[in-house]
């Protein structure tokens, strides 16, 4: 068991509004399983991302990754878990602005304390399996946003994760260029890897095996995709 | 993570805002020049005040009723203003007692009832001439030379002849077309035949030297009342070897003259190069001391000026720092970085007031005819306190960086 989620709640206060956006979610995901979160716009997706990539915390519940209780958690386990357990593909990217596109790949391996020789081998690697190998020394706002999206893959991977989060990791790709993603991601799978992604699309949630349905931040229906 | 990797991204994060960073540098940069510039002119002067140029001409050693310097305890100046004056007599005597040691003593008195012109004809110097009653030795005694002319003799010095040598500022206002040897020139009231002139010897520590009118010190005292003046005796060691020696012979040779006891203190001061490096070091110390004061001033302004230039910096780079927390930054990362950056900050407008302090200091040093230093120990001193200013003015906005939340900071905008 990698992650198993209980009873999870997320609050945000808007001054005397408050807004749910995971109303008590209960979630258990196993090594090696490949899952898409689906939803419409609002449904809580990226929240519960979040709270997966052990980047926010939840009001209420509990959440478990590998057997141990993240809210018990220290500051340094947690930045561990990011670096080396996690790869998060965000929906709005978040690269550094003023890094090119390899040291926004390499900044993961910075913080694993690698070599610059090693930690440029590998980012080089990684931009070349999205497609990227000729635009490594562009900057982000030099780049096209399926280009800044393969980028923010690349830094995702760039460290062999275990577990990988994408939060519409294909949302401004053409359909030629997320399907070479998600074979990236199949290869991933099959390698033994866990593959959690969200998306909007039918087409890409049929490469995963099971398939969670949101829906103002509950799950409406957890199965194996038909 | 390693350091390199750390100090690559701060040079990185200061280059992007290269104005600011400036900005922020040079109140630190001010700070350490002031005390750098200070301590370099006052250490090569030092230097140069060691090495017995400018003061005293070589192995000479000085003694009087005065000391010179400050004199702080009031108990201790009414003790000195006790002492009896040294009269001719027993400088003569004194004179004679060491006579198998050296020939060299230079016997002084000088002018004092106000600024001193010296007139010939129509023609006057600007008051506040050096007037000063002397003998042969003067010469070897204050490292001035003849120009024109000719030194006292023994015999002037005897037979108190009303001869006068004049400094060359004198000679140019006096006697600006014509010779002056032979001529009658008049100082306080007395009427003195020019024999000689001093060769012009500039100035020394901004003073000049040439604006000086020396007499016989036998003439002088007769002149302007033997009882009123006392008696400097400079003495010249024959050689290094026998300065120590000389110098016991002297103080002896002085207590007799002086007829104290065996049990009475000297009632005279003697000033050997040490002693006059000893009072400029006084000096020297109170100088050091303003400096410090106000660079401490002018660095505790530019530690807060880095402080709220680094708050600035972990705000506007709150995204950068939810980004690099979300792939794995620790907390000690993201506080090393910024701290860093704040020690690079001080530290290099350090290095940038250190470099100007010494140039500004030896150039000083320079125009006062002295050495020129490298203060190592102050510029070691300068960038320890730097590095403590960045770490001190740094640390509170870096630990606000490294306790910044995740989440909320990638969504800043
Ligand atoms: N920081 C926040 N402050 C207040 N409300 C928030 C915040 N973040 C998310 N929400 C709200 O929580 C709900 C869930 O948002 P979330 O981003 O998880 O939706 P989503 O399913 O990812 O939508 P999309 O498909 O458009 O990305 C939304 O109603 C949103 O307005
Ligand atoms: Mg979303």
């Amino acid at each position: 068991m990698v992650i198993r989620i209980e009873g999870v709640t997320k609050l945000y206060r808007m001054g005397a509004e408050t807004i749910h956006a995971l109303r008590g979610v209960n979630l258990e995901i196993r090594r090696n399983e490949y899952l898409a979160i689906m939803g419409p716009s609002g449904s809580g997706k990226s929240t519960l991302m979040n709270m997966l990539g052990c980047l926010d915390t939840p009001s209420a519940g509990r959440y478990d990754f590998n057997g141990k209780d993240v809210a018990r958690m220290v500051d340094d386990e947690l930045a561990e878990i990011r670096n080396r357990e996690i790869g998060f593909v965000f929906q709005t990217f978040n690269l550094l602005p003023r890094s090119d596109a390899l040291h926004n790949v390499e900044l993961p391996l910075i913080y694993a304390g690698l070599s610059p020789a090693v930690r440029r081998e590998r980012a080089l690697v990684a931009l070349r399996n999205v497609g990227l190998g000729d635009r490594i020394h562009h900057k982000p706002n030099e780049m096209s946003g399926g280009q800044r999206q393969r980028v923010a893959i690349a830094r995702a991977l760039v460290n062999h994760p275990s577990i990988l989060l994408a939060d519409e990791p294909t949302g401004n790709l053409d359909s030629r260029t997320g399907e070479e993603i998600m074979a990236l991601f199949e290869d991933l799978y099959e390698q033994g890897h866990t593959i959690i992604v969200v998306t909007h699309e039918e087409d890409i949630a049929r490469h995963a095996r099971r398939v969670v349905r949101l829906r103002d931040g509950l799950i409406e229906s957890d199965g194996p995709v038909p | 993570m390693e350091f390199r990797e750390i100090l690559r991204m701060a040079f990185g994060s200061l280059g992007v805002n290269k104005l600011r960073s400036f900005l922020t540098m040079s109140g630190i940069s001010i700070g350490v020049f002031s005390v750098i510039g200070v301590m370099t002119a006052v250490s090569a002067l030092r230097g140069s005040i060691e090495t017995g140029l400018s003061v005293l001409g070589s192995n000479i050693f000085q003694i009087s009723r005065n000391p010179t310097g400050f004199q702080t305890s009031g108990e201790a100046r009414r003790r000195i203003e006790q002492r009896r004056n040294i009269t001719l007599e027993q400088a003569q005597r004194y004179q004679q007692l060491l006579r198998d040691v050296t020939e060299v003593v230079c016997l002084k008195a000088f002018y004092r009832d106000g600024p001193v012109q010296a007139s010939h004809g129509n023609r006057q110097t600007e008051p506040g001439l050096t007037f000063g009653g002397s003998n042969e030795h003067f010469l070897a005694a204050n490292q001035y030379a003849i120009d024109l002319g000719r030194n006292f003799t023994a015999e002037d010095i005897d037979l108190a002849r009303p001869f006068v040598i004049l400094g060359q500022s004198v000679v140019r206002k006096l006697f600006p077309a014509e010779s002056p040897l032979g001529k009658r020139v008049k100082l306080a009231g007395r009427t003195y035949e020019v024999i000689g002139t001093f060769a012009e010897k500039g100035s020394s520590f901004g003073q000049t030297q040439d604006e000086i009118v020396i007499v016989p010190v036998t003439r002088f005292l007769s002149d302007f009342g033997a009882a009123r003046f006392s008696i400097n005796l400079a003495t010249q060691a024959p050689s290094q070897a026998v300065y120590n020696e000389t110098l016991d012979r002297a103080i002896t040779a002085m207590r007799i003259v002086r007829s104290l006891r065996a049990e009475q203190e000297n009632d005279f001061e003697i000033y050997s190069n040490d002693s006059l490096i000893a009072a400029f070091a006084q000096i020297a110390d109170v100088v050091r001391a303003g400096a410090l004061v106000i660079s401490a001033i002018a660095l505790l302004a530019a530690s807060v000026g880095i402080m709220n230039i680094m708050l600035v910096s972990v705000t506007e780079r709150t995204k950068e720092i939810g980004i690099r927390k979300s792939v794995g930054a620790r907390r000690r990362s993201i506080l090393g970085q910024f701290l860093i950056e704040a020690v690079l900050l001080s530290v290099t407008g350090g290095v940038v007031g250190i470099i100007l302090g010494v140039l500004t200091g030896n150039a000083l040093a320079v125009w006062l005819q002295a050495e020129v230093v490298f203060p190592w120990g102050w510029a070691a001193l300068g960038l320890v306190t730097c590095s403590f200013i960045g770490v001190a003015a740094g640390l509170y906005p870096a630990l606000k960086a490294a306790n910044l939340d995740p989440i909320e900071s990638l969504r800043y905008e």
